[in-house]
C-alpha cells in the first residue's frame, strides 16, 4: 500500500468535510483495501465511515420500505430483516464468509458496483432508492455499468430504502475461486409487476432482465420462462465460465430464484 | 497515529501509520505472531482475529479503525494455565491440523461458529468455515474436531 | 484393541500444541535486531530483451540502503538444477543459466530483475515503482507445441530450440510396443491435458539472510522442505560458501507439497546481500508473489493408448508427453515427467510392453517441478482415464476390466525398469468394494435421478513409487546427488533421547510419529523421545522430506542408528549384570539375562555409559550416541484402489462429491491417525486438481490465475467426509519398518476416479461424451453435455 492517513470522523457531516478536501471513503474495507494491496489505489486519506453511529442500522419507513444505513454490514442486515425481507436476509447472509460479512456494508457494495457483487441484484430488482449525503437516486439511473454508478467522486452512500416485494428470491451460482456470484438472479414480484436483475454475468454490470420480466409478470411460474434466454453477446467470458454458459445460467438461476419465492 | 486497544485482555498502545493493517501490528508491534498472513486478497482466513467480539479478517482492516477496540487473537484462547481450550482440545484429538498454518484461524473462526450457533449441522460448518483455507487436512478433521467440540455425535463417516 | 503407545498407536500430535497456541515459530515470525528488507520488482511481461535497469531515483529514496540488478550476480553461480537427462539419442538435456536476477532478458512475468533493500518493508516496495525497466518486448512463448516447432522464438537465445529433451524409455521397447499395436483386437487412444497447479502451501515462502562476519558465518533461515539440500545447492553451486561456514535453518514450515523443496532465488540473493551489507536481509513473499513465483506443478498434455487383445487382456501402452519445464529448470524439474512418471506407466497391470515419450519443452512461464506426486499423478491419471475409456468401448465392468489384468506375483520387474517387491491389488479392491458401497450405488443413482440429478460412480487403481531413492540407481538415471538419508540417535545420561534427523517436518507429524518407533525398539514412553530437525547445525546430514520418503528412508536410518544405541547397551548391560552379552534381552524398557531373574533398567545402562564409574572402558567407550545413514535398496511401492461418487446438476454442469473412498496399502503403519489425515489431504487436492484448480496463461504470458480470486482453492464446503482405509498391507520387503510411505498417495490416486465418476454420470444422463479435461469445472461440464445434446439433435 501506498502512505496514507486515516481519518475517522464520528459524524457525517466530518466525513463529508474531510471527503471534500480529498479523502476518500473507506465503508468495510473487504474490496478496497485488498485494491489497496494491490497498489490499484492511491488515496492521500481514507475516511472511515465506521464510527458514524448515524450511518448504521436498518428500519421501515412510513411507505413500508426497508431502510439499510451505508454503513451497516451484511450480518447487521441479515439479522435484521429476516421475518420482514427473506430475500435480502438470504443475500446478504451468503456474501462473502462470516469474518467479511462483519465488516462489508451495503453502501461500499453498492458504491462500487462490482459487476459480481450480490446487493446491486437486490437494489435494481427491487426498484430501490440510493440516498447518498446529497440526494436520492432511483436504482434504474443508478446503475451505469461496471463499476460505474451515477455517484458524484465525493459522494457518501447513506442509505438504501428498499420496497419490499410480495414475492422475492435471490438465487447465486457462485465463481469458485472469488465466491463472488458467477450469475445470480434477484427476481421481485410487486403488485404492478415483477423486477429480475442479473448480476455477475454482463460486461456491463448488474442488468435487469426484461423479457423474462414480462413473461413473469403476465404468469409467475418458472415455466413462464421457458423459451427466454439471455443474448451471449456482453456477457463475460472468462476462466471461470464462457459467455454462452453465463447466458445459460441467467435462465437457470432465474427459474430457480422464481421457483423459489412461488 | 497513536492507539490504544485492549488485546487478549491487556491493555495495550502503539503508534501506527494509516496503512497499517490490524494483522501488521499484531504480528509486528505486539510480536503476537500467531495470527498469520496467507495471502493478500481477503480470501484465506489465517489472520482471523475476533474485533470486539466478532469475526475479523485482520489483513482487511487497518490498526487504526481497531482504536479502541479489544481484540481476541490464538495467544489469549488457551487458559492462563495452559490449558487447551474445548475448540483447542477438539483440534488435537481429532487431528484437525497438519502444519499448523491455517489453524488460528480455525480455531478463532470455529469459536464465533459455536457461539452463534452451539450445535450446528456439518453443512454449517462447512459452510461457515468458507473463508478459511486449509491446504493440508482437507477439511475432514477439521471439520470432525469441531462437531465433536459443539459435544454432538459423529456421522457415521466422520468416525474414519 | 487399538494400541495407546509406539508403533501402530494414534497417539496425539505433541506439536499441535504449539501451533493450536499461536507458539509456533515459522520464518516470518524470525525477526534480527537491524535486520533490512527486500523487495524484488517482478517482471511484468513474459519475454523481454532487458536493455538496462536505471535505479537512480529509486536509490535516492527514503530508507533505500542498496539496489541490485542482475549485473551484481554476473559472477555468481547458477540457480542448479538437480537432476541430467539423457535423451532418446543419448545427448543431454538443454539446460540454461538461472540468474539470481534476470540479466539481459527476461523469461517469465514474476521473474525477479531487481531487489530494493531498505530499512522498512514498505520503504522497499515504494522504491521498487521508481525503478525504469529498459526492454524490448519479444514474442512470448506459451504453448508447448507451437514452442518446440519450427522457427519459434527461443526462450533462451543460446540453445538450439525449445526442446529441453527427447526421451524415451524403454527406447529398445519402442518397435515391439508398436509391433503390439499393430497385432491389437482393440486399441483405446485418449488424449488429455494434466492442469498445471499451484501448490499453494498456505505459509508464503520466506528468507531471512545473517552474516557474521567475525567468523564469516552464512545463516540462512528459510520455508524449506529440506535445509542440507538448500545448503548443498546454493552453497556449492551459486555463492560458492563451504559448508561449515554456511547454516541453513527450516523452522516450523507451513506446508509444501514439493513447492519448498527447491532452491529458489531468494534465498540465495538474501543470504548474498546479508554478507554484502552486513546486515540481516529478510523477504516475505505475499501469496501474488507466491502464484509468478513458486514453482507450478503438473502441465503435461499427453497421447496415451492401450491396446488389448481378444480377451481384454492389455498387451501394450504407449504415451508420447509434452512436459512444461517453464523458462528456467527448477531442482528436480527434469526427473518429473521422466524418472517419476515413465517408471509408473505400468501400474498395477501386467502389461508386457510399455513405451513412454517425453518432449520436455521451455516456455515462458513460471518453472514447473515436483508437486504432490510429481509425476505419477501424471501416469496415474493417464493411465487410469484410459483404462475407464476402454472398458466403456467394450462394454465391460471397469472394475473386472482392471481385476482381470492386476500384477498378482510379486515381485514383478515391469517393463518401465522398476521391480515392485509386495502388493495386492485384488485387497485393496475388495476393501474399497466394501467401503464405498457400490452395491448400493444403483440407489443411490435412484435417487438422485428422482430429483432430476445425475449420479455417476468412478473407480481407479495407482500405485506410486516412494521412499525415494536408491542412490545408486538414480545416479545412473541422472540423480546430480544421493537419496539417503541420516539420523543421529542421542541417548541422554538419565535415559531420554533427542533424535536428530534429515527428515524435515511440515505437517506431516514426524515429532509424534518417529519416537513411537523409537518408544517400541527400546519399550521407554514416548514422551522421553524428542526429534530434532530443520537446522544443518544440529543434525548430521539429510535429503528431506519429498516423495513420501520421510519414514521410510530416515526413519529407517534412525531404526538403522537405534538398533547400534541398543547394541552397545546391551554391552554395558551384559557387563552390569556380570553376564554374556548373547544372553541381554532388552523389553519394555528393561535389560534381562535371558532365563534368570537379573535384569537392569534402561535409565541404569544409560547412566553408566556417561558415568562410566563400572564400565567396561577397556572394550567400549562412554556415551551414547549413534548415527547411521540409510540408503534404500529400492523405491516403496504404496498402491490402493479409490472411488468418487458425485453428483451432477444437469442444468448447470455443477459437480458435487457426494462420497469419496480410498483403500490402500501402505505396508505397516506407525500412527494410522497420521496417515488418515495424510490420506484426506491428498485426496482434497486431488478433487482440487479435478475439479477447481487451474493455473492459467494467456497467449501474452500473462498468468491469470494469479490469486484466490481466480485460483480455485478448495474449501470445506466443496469436499465430502472421506473414507479411508489402510488395512490392507502388504510389508515393505526392504526397509527395517516395512513401511511405503502415505504422504502423495490421495493426491495421486484420486484424479481419475473424480473425472471417471463425471464421465459415468454424463453417460447415465443419455450423453455421449467421452472425455473432458481438467478441472472439471461447471462450464467446461455444462459445454460438453450441450455439445453432446446438440450433436444428439
Amino acid at each position: 500500500m501506498y502512505a496514507f492517513d486515516i481519518a475517522r470522523p464520528t459524524t457525517l457531516d466530518e466525513a463529508k468535510a474531510a471527503i471534500a478536501a480529498g479523502g476518500q471513503a473507506l465503508s468495510g474495507g473487504q474490496t478496497l483495501i485488498p485494491t489497496l494491496k494491490a497498489r490499484l489505489a492511491m488515496p492521500e486519506t481514507l475516511v472511515s465511515l465506521h464510527g458514524i453511529a448515524d450511518l448504521k442500522g436498518v428500519s421501515t419507513d412510513s411507505a413500508g420500505r426497508i431502510c439499510v444505513k451505508g454503513a451497516t454490514v451484511h450480518r447487521a442486515v441479515a439479522e435484521a430483516v429476516a421475518d420482514s425481507f427473506p430475500a435480502l436476509s438470504y443475500l446478504a447472509s451468503r456474501i462473502g464468509d462470516p469474518a467479511v460479512r462483519n465488516r462489508g456494508t451495503i453502501g461500499g457494495s453498492v458504491a462500487n458496483n462490482d459487476p459480481s457483487a450480490c446487493y446491486p441484484a437486490a437494489v435494481l430488482a427491487c426498484d430501490a432508492t440510493v440516498c447518498t449525503d446529497r440526494r436520492e437516486i432511483a436504482a434504474d439511473d443508478y446503475f451505469q455499468g461496471m463499476f460505474t454508478t451515477a455517484l458524484e467522486e465525493d459522494e457518501i452512500v447513506t442509505e438504501v430504502k428498499f420496497p419490499v416485494p410480495q414475492a422475492a428470491a435471490y438465487e447465486k451460482f457462485i465463481q469458485p475461486a472469488s465466491r463472488f456470484p458467477l450469475v445470480a438472479v434477484f427476481v421481485a414480484r410487486f403488485a404492478d409487476g415483477v423486477r429480475v436483475a442479473i448480476t455477475g454475468a454482463s460486461e456491463s454490470g448488474v442488468f435487469r432482465w426484461s423479457a423474462a420480466e414480462e413473461a413473469l409478470s403476465a404468469n409467475f411460474t418458472p415455466d413462464a420462462l421457458d423459451g427466454l434466454s439471455v443474448d451471449a453477446d456482453g456477457m463475460i467470458g472468462d476462466l471461470h465460465g464462457s459467455k454462452d454458459y453465463r447466458a445459460h445460467l441467467c435462465g437457470v438461476m432465474a427459474k430457480r430464484a422464481v421457483a423459489r419465492a412461488v | 497515529m497513536k492507539l490504544t486497544m485492549k488485546v487478549n485482555g491487556r491493555e495495550v498502545t502503539g503508534e501506527v501509520e494509516g496503512r497499517t493493517l490490524l494483522v501488521d501490528f499484531l504480528r509486528s508491534d505486539l510480536r503476537l505472531t500467531g495470527t498469520h498472513v496467507g495471502c493478500d486478497t481477503s480470501q484465506c482466513g489465517a489472520c482471523t482475529v475476533h474485533v470486539n467480539g466478532e469475526l475479523v479478517k485482520s489483513c482487511t482492516m487497518f490498526a487504526a479503525e481497531a482504536d479502541g477496540a479489544e481484540i481476541a487473537t490464538i495467544e489469549g484462547a488457551a487458559a492462563e494455565d495452559g490449558t487447551l481450550s474445548a475448540i483447542q482440545q477438539a483440534f488435537q484429538d481429532h487431528h484437525g491440523l497438519q502444519c499448523g498454518y491455517c489453524t488460528p484461524g480455525m480455531v478463532m473462526t470455529a469459536a464465533s461458529l459455536l457461539k452463534e450457533n452451539p450445535k450446528p449441522t456439518e453443512h454449517e460448518v462447512r459452510q461457515y468455515l468458507e473463508g478459511n483455507i486449509c491446504r493440508c487436512t482437507g477439511y475432514h478433521n477439521i471439520v470432525k474436531a469441531i462437531m465433536a467440540a459443539s459435544g454432538q455425535e459423529m456421522p457415521a463417516m466422520a468416525a474414519e | 484393541m487399538p494400541k495407546d503407545s509406539g508403533i501402530g498407536a494414534s497417539s496425539k500430535r505433541r506439536e499441535d500444541i504449539r501451533f493450536l497456541t499461536g507458539t509456533g515459530k515459522y520464518t516470518d515470525d524470525i525477526n534480527i535486531h537491524g535486520q533490512l528488507y527486500v523487495h524484488f520488482l517482478r517482471a511484468d511481461v513474459a519475454h523481454a530483451k532487458l536493455n538496462g535497469v536505471d535505479t537512480a531515483e529509486a536509490a535516492a529514496m527514503p530508507g533505500v540502503v542498496r539496489i541490485f540488478t542482475g549485473a551484481d550476480f554476473e559472477a555468481v553461480g547458477s540457480i542448479p538444477c538437480g537432476w541430467q537427462i539423457t535423451d532418446r539419442h543419448g545427448q543431454p538435456m538443454q539446460e540454461p543459466r538461472h540468474p539470481v536476477l534476470a540479466h539481459g532478458k527476461i523469461r517469465h512475468v514474476g521473474e525477479p530483475v531487481a531487489a530494493v533493500v531498505a530499512e522498512t518493508r514498505a520503504q522497499a516496495r515504494d522504491a521498487a515503482e521508481a525503478i525504469v525497466l529498459d526492454y524490448d518486448e519479444l514474442p512470448a512463448v506459451v504453448d508447448m507445441k507451437a514452442a518446440v516447432a519450427e522457427g519459434a522464438t527461443k526462450v533462451h537465445d543460446e540453445l538450439t530450440s525449445n526442446l529441453c529433451y527427447d526421451w524415451g524409455f524403454v527406447e529398445e521397447n519402442k518397435a515391439a510396443t508398436d509391433a503390439a499395436f499393430e497385432a491389437a483386437a482393440h486399441v483405446t487412444t485418449l488424449e488429455l491435458v494434466n492442469n498445471r497447479l499451484v501448490a499453494n502451501p498456505m505459509e508464503p515462502r520466506v528468507a531471512v539472510g545473517e552474516y557474521d562476519r567475525a567468523d564469516d558465518m552464512h545463516t540462512l533461515h528459510t520455508t524449506s522442505q529440506n535445509p542440507h539440500v538448500i545448503r548443498l545447492l546454493m552453497g556449492a553451486f551459486v555463492l560458492g560458501i563451504p559448508e561449515h561456514k554456511l547454516r541453513v535453518v527450516a523452522p516450523d514450515v507451513g506446508g509444501g507439497f514439493g513447492t519448498k523443496i527447491f532452491h529458489y532465488q531468494e534465498e540465495a540473493f538474501c543470504t548474498f546481500a546479508a554478507k554484502a551489507l552486513n546486515r540481516p536481509v529478510k523477504w516475505t513473499s505475499t501469496r501474488s508473489e507466491a502464484f509468478m513465483s513458486d514453482a507450478h506443478g503438473r502441465d503435461h498434455v499427453s497421447k496415451i493408448q492401450l491396446a488389448l487383445d481378444a480377451d481384454n487382456n492389455f498387451t501394450a501402452i504407449r504415451t508420447e508427453t509434452y512436459a512444461n519445464m517453464g523458462a528456467y529448470l527448477s531442482t528436480f524439474a527434469p526427473s518429473v515427467p521422466t524418472w517419476l512418471h515413465g517408471t509408473l506407466m505400468a501400474g498395477n497391470y501386467k502389461t508386457p510392453l510399455v513405451y513412454v515419450n517425453v518432449k520436455a519443452v521451455f516456455t515462458n512461464t513460471v518453472p514447473v517441478d515436483a508437486y504432490r506426486g510429481a509425476g505419477r499423478p501424471e501416469a496415474t491419471y493417464q493411465l487410469e482415464r484410459v483404462i475407464d475409456m476402454a472398458a466403456r468401448e467394450l462394454g465391460v465392468d471397469p472394475v473386472a476390466l482392471r481385476r482381470q489384468n492386476y500384477i498378482t506375483q510379486f515381485p514383478y520387474a515391469t517393463p518401465v525398469a522398476v521391480e515392485y517387491d509386495t502388493g495386492d491389488y485384488n485387497a485393496t479392491m475388495d476393501k474399497l468394494t466394501e467401503i464405498a458401497d457400490f452395491a448400493g450405488f444403483d440407489a443411490r443413482r435412484k435417487e438422485s435421478e428422482a430429483r432430476g440429478k445425475l449420479r455417476g460412480l468412478g473407480v481407479n487403481s495407482y500405485i506410486e513409487a516412494c521412499g525415494i531413492a536408491p542412490s545408486n540407481l538414480v545416479g545412473q538415471l541422472g540423480a546430480r546427488a544421493g537419496l539417503y538419508d541420516a539420523a543421529t540417535v542421542r541417548v541422554n545420561a538419565t535415559g531420554s533421547i533427542s533424535v536428530m534427523v534429515g527428515a524435515h517436518s511440515h505437517g506431516q507429524g514426524h515429532e509424534t510419529s518417529f519416537p513411537q518407533v523409537i518408544s517400541e525398539m527400546i519399550g521407554i514412553p514416548e514422551d522421553q523421545i524428542d526429534i530434532v530437525h530443520g537446522d544443518t547445525s544440529k543434525i548430521p546430514f539429510g535429503m528431506g522430506t519429498y516423495g513420501s520418503r520421510s519414514l521410510a528412508v530416515c526413519g529407517s536410518a534412525m531404526v538403522r542408528a537405534a538398533e547400534k544405541v541398543i547394541n552397545k547397551a546391551k554391552k554395558i548391560a551384559a557387563h552390569l549384570l556380570e553376564a554374556s552379552e548373547g544372553d541381554i534381552e532388552l523389553k519394555d524398557g528393561t535389560f534381562s539375562v535371558a532365563g534368570t531373574d537379573k535384569s537392569v533398567a534402561w535409565g541404569d545402562v544409560t547412566l553408566a555409559a556417561y558415568v562410566p564409574h563400572n564400565y567396561p572402558l577397556t572394550d567400549i567407550e562412554p556415551g551414547l550416541e549413534e548415527t547411521a545413514f540409510y540408503d534404500p535398496a529400492n523405491f516403496t511401492y504404496p498402491a490402493g484402489a479409490y472411488a468418487c461418487e458425485v453428483e451432477l446438476d444437469p442444468e448447470t454442469g455443477h459437480v458435487k462429491i457426494e462420497r469419496f473412498s480410498a483403500a490402500d496399502d501402505f505396508g505397516n503403519v506407525i500412527n494410522p491417525m497420521i496417515v488418515s489425515g495424510q490420506v484426506h489431504g491428498g485426496i482434497a487436492q486431488g478433487i482440487g486438481q479435478a475439479l477447481l484448480e487451474n493455473c492459467a496463461y494467456d497467449a501474452d504470458g500473462q498468468l491469470i490465475s494469479a490469486s484466490y480470486m481466480d485460483y480455485a482453492m478448495p474449501r470445506a464446503d466443496d469436499l465430502p467426509f472421506y473414507s479411508v482405509d489402510h488395512s490392507c498391507q502388504t510389508p515393505c520387503t526392504h526397509n527395517p519398518l516395512g513401511v511405503k510411505g502415505c504422504g502423495e498417495a490421495g493426491a495421486i490416486g484420486s484424479p481419475p476416479s473424480v473425472v471417471n465418476a463425471v464421465i459415468d454420470a454424463i453417460q447415465s444422463g443419455g450423453m455421449n461424451v467421452a472425455h473432458i479435461d481438467m478441472p472439471l469445472t461447471p462450464s467446461r461440464v455444462w459445454a460438453a453435455m450441450h455439445a453432446a445434446r446438440t450433436d444428439a439433435a
